[in-house]
């Protein structure tokens, strides 16, 4: 098993810290706009139900997936649009999916909680808190099952770290030793609930320790730290089978959902205000402009660019057709082909 | 008769039940500081403080627990799940613990706690957020399951089975939280186990609960305009069922729709229409019908959400062929 060591094959391989940085901030900011548009879709009646922006937490999924290679798996929550398309699902295909329409990824039959592609290996949104983290470590179990050298990243929010699932799923990983990286992104709230009303410890990672788990605390504002904390992780899980626990911290610059207030009675404006500061985008943005990596006016380019690319996933789910009413029946079973 | 909706009706029981009995909490997500995910427990923490409205982490079988050893020594806990598909996380603590409690330990431990909370599809919630589970719940022996269907039911029900001695469960609907209804300002209770004959009529009986009862209604009221009389028999209890309020019904009118929200196999209406073969067989002019979610998850898409769901066409129709009228 020598071959596994440091093969990591991601995006930086051969590549020049500014194209590396440029594909950040472009992931970032197509993230964020095509968002922006989804919001505007959903106050249009185009989108339905319940509708979970990530704007604020690019970094986390964007620096996390960033070093994954094509063959490892990602599973997360149902806030789950910008991980979708840092991984490479086609942000036609995602729009589509909002719009429930038949090109949509999941064939209009998910919605927004429900993203799933197995063209990139992503496993799915999930709407049951907590209920994919036992799914992760399962998946890493198959990994190792098979004596591959993959990993995945299992996403959740910080209030998931309370429920049972995630607690079970941590010491079957310790004990057997799987390649699960485990991210809590901490946003600090669980819908109204503040984490410190939640928790009875404060550094969620800390709950690694519990279960022999390597863990670590992650500014996840800082799309560069995200990748090394990732990467050492991705050597733990790829050379050793051994799972980690990283609690990335962060902030959703939204509300909850799109039925939820921005602020309320359970987080106040002013400390909204402070972490707008700390946007992930304009902090890749500074380093690399500091670093003389990129200018304003290539920048400026990248938004145009990314502006067509998002109308295009509008348009596109726009005249995609509804599914057909037969669709209802569809895919409630598959026919078994095996055995 | 003041008009409240059926949000506040509940708000009203709780806030009642909870001054007249200090052995009565609320506890579940977002109850508090939040006043509910749908604010149904609104202004309770200021009144009650933290010992009595208590804001849980995500943590629905760790939480259903606390209810149940706090009813097995004297509290009298009301157990809010944001919605009932977050409550199969906590289902061992209902079936296994709550609603046996009082069988297995002999008769020495009854369990007087509810567990409440919004079931049943929305709007486009896709399909791991929109299940209606009466069935489940209603098969287990040692529960008893409410499903009220307008305000008035639902602070009555509710008061009810704060009051009871015995696990009820309480199935309220997301869609039906902002209807409005008379509520009177007296006090008053609904007992458990009794269904309630919402519209008379004599040429067909529709059997009903929860935010069906609505459906129901709208039938009646669209058929009365074509001459055809509708019984609705609105459950209130699922469990114990009030079967003599059904073969009534049916021994009348001699034809039956069964209407229900969550799917058709093994479904509530299974039940309904046994108990109508057994003592109704002879009355029957038709074959009963049952109207119903269809036999799959429910998909995200607007179309396909509607066609899947039980609804007033179907329930029409249903009607129309049980009555061999052509449509
Ligand atoms: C088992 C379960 N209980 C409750 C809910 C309702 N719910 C959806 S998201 C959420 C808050 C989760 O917060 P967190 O895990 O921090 O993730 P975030 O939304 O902040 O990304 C709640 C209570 C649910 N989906 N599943
Ligand atoms: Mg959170």
């Amino acid at each position: 098993m020598a071959a596994k060591k440091k093969d990591a094959g991601s995006v930086e391989a051969g590549k020049s810290n500014a194209a590396l940085h440029t594909e950040l901030l472009h992931s970032m900011i197509l993230q964020r706009r095509f968002e922006e548009k989804v919001a505007e879709a959903y106050a249009l009646g185009k989108i339905g139900g319940f509708c979970h922006l990530y704007i604020g937490q690019e970094a986390v999924g964007t620096g996390c997936i960033s070093m994954l290679r094509d063959d490892d798996y990602v599973i997360t929550t149902y806030r789950d649009h910008g991980q979708a398309i840092a991984r490479g699902v086609s942000p036609r295909s995602v729009m589509a999916e909002l719009f429930g329409r038949v090109d949509g990824c999941s064939k209009g039959k998910g919605g927004s909680m429900h993203i799933f592609d197995r063209n990139v290996n992503f496993l799915g949104g999930h709407g049951i808190v907590g209920g994919h983290v036992p799914m992760a470590t399962g998946v890493a179990f198959a990994i190792k099952y098979r004596g591959g050298n993959q990993a995945i990243v299992c996403f959740m929010g910080e209030a998931a770290v309370n429920n049972g699932a995630f607690h079970e799923s941590l010491n079957m990983a310790g004990l057997w030793k799987l390649p699960v990286i485990y991210v809590i992104e901490n946003n600090k709230y669980g819908m109204g609930t503040a984490v410190e009303r939640a928790s009875s410890i404060k550094d969620m990672y800390k709950r690694g320790d519990t279960y022999s788990i390597a863990n670590a605390e992650v500014d996840g504002q800082d799309v560069l730290a995200v990748r090394d904390a990732m990467s050492a992780a991705l050597e733990r899980a790829r050379d050793d089978y051994q799972p980690t626990l990283l609690e990335i911290r962060t902030y959703r610059f939204m509300g909850h959902s799109m039925s939820d207030a921005v602020s309320g009675t359970y987080r106040t404006k002013a400390e909204l205000e402070e972490y707008l500061k700390r946007d992930p985008i304009n902090i890749l943005e500074a380093k690399m402009k500091a670093a003389g990596e990129i200018t304003g006016a290539q920048i400026a380019d990248m938004e145009k660019e990314i502006g067509v690319v998002v109308q295009d996933a509008w348009d596109f789910a726009d005249a995609s057709p509804e599914p057909p009413l037969e669709a209802l029946y569809e895919d409630v079973l598959v026919e078994t082909t095996s055995g | 008769m003041p008009l409240i909706t059926y949000r506040d009706a509940l708000n009203q029981a709780l806030r009642e039940e909870m001054h007249k009995d200090d052995r009565v909490f609320l506890m579940g997500e977002e109850v508090g500081v939040y006043n509910g995910a749908y604010k149904v427990s609104k202004g309770l923490l200021e009144e009650f403080g933290e010992m009595r409205v208590v804001d849980t982490p995500i943590t629905e079988l760790g939480f259903a627990g606390v209810g149940v050893g706090a009813a097995m020594v004297g509290l009298r806990p009301v157990v809010e799940f944001m919605t009932w598909n977050f409550a199969l996380l906590a289902l061992d603590q209902v079936v296994n613990a709550a609603a046996k409690m009082l069988y297995m330990s002999g008769g020495q431990y009854n369990m007087p706690i509810v567990f409440r909370g919004p079931n049943g599809a929305a709007l486009q919630l896709s399909a791991q957020h929109s299940q209606a589970w009466e069935s489940w719940l209603a098969h287990i022996p040692g529960l008893k399951v409410v499903a009220p269907g307008t305000p008035y039911d639902a602070k009555g029900l509710l008061k009810s089975a704060i009051r009871d001695d015995n696990p009820v469960i309480v199935l309220e609907g997301e869609m039906l939280y902002n209807l409005k209804g008379e509520v009177p300002d007296e006090e008053y209770l609904i007992p458990l186990g009794k269904a309630e004959l919402k519209r008379e009529g004599d040429h067909c009986s529709i059997i009903t609960s929860g935010k069906m009862v609505l459906v129901a209604m709208q039938a009646a009221d669209t058929l009365a305009k074509e001459g055809i009389k509708i019984d609705v028999v609105d459950l209130r209890t699922i469990r114990p069922m009030d079967v003599e309020a059904i073969t009534t019904s049916v021994k009348k009118t001699n034809r039956a729709v069964v209407l229900e929200e969550g799917w058709e196999v093994c479904g509530i209406g299974s039940q309904i229409v046994d108990y109508i073969q057994r003592d109704c067989f002879d009355h029957l002019d038709s074959p009963v019908i049952r109207v119903h979610q269809a036999d799959t998850p429910m998909p995200y898409a607007k179309a396909l959400e509607k066609s899947a769901k039980p609804d007033l066409a179907k329930t029409i129709a249903a009607v129309k062929k049980v009555m061999y009228i052509e449509a």
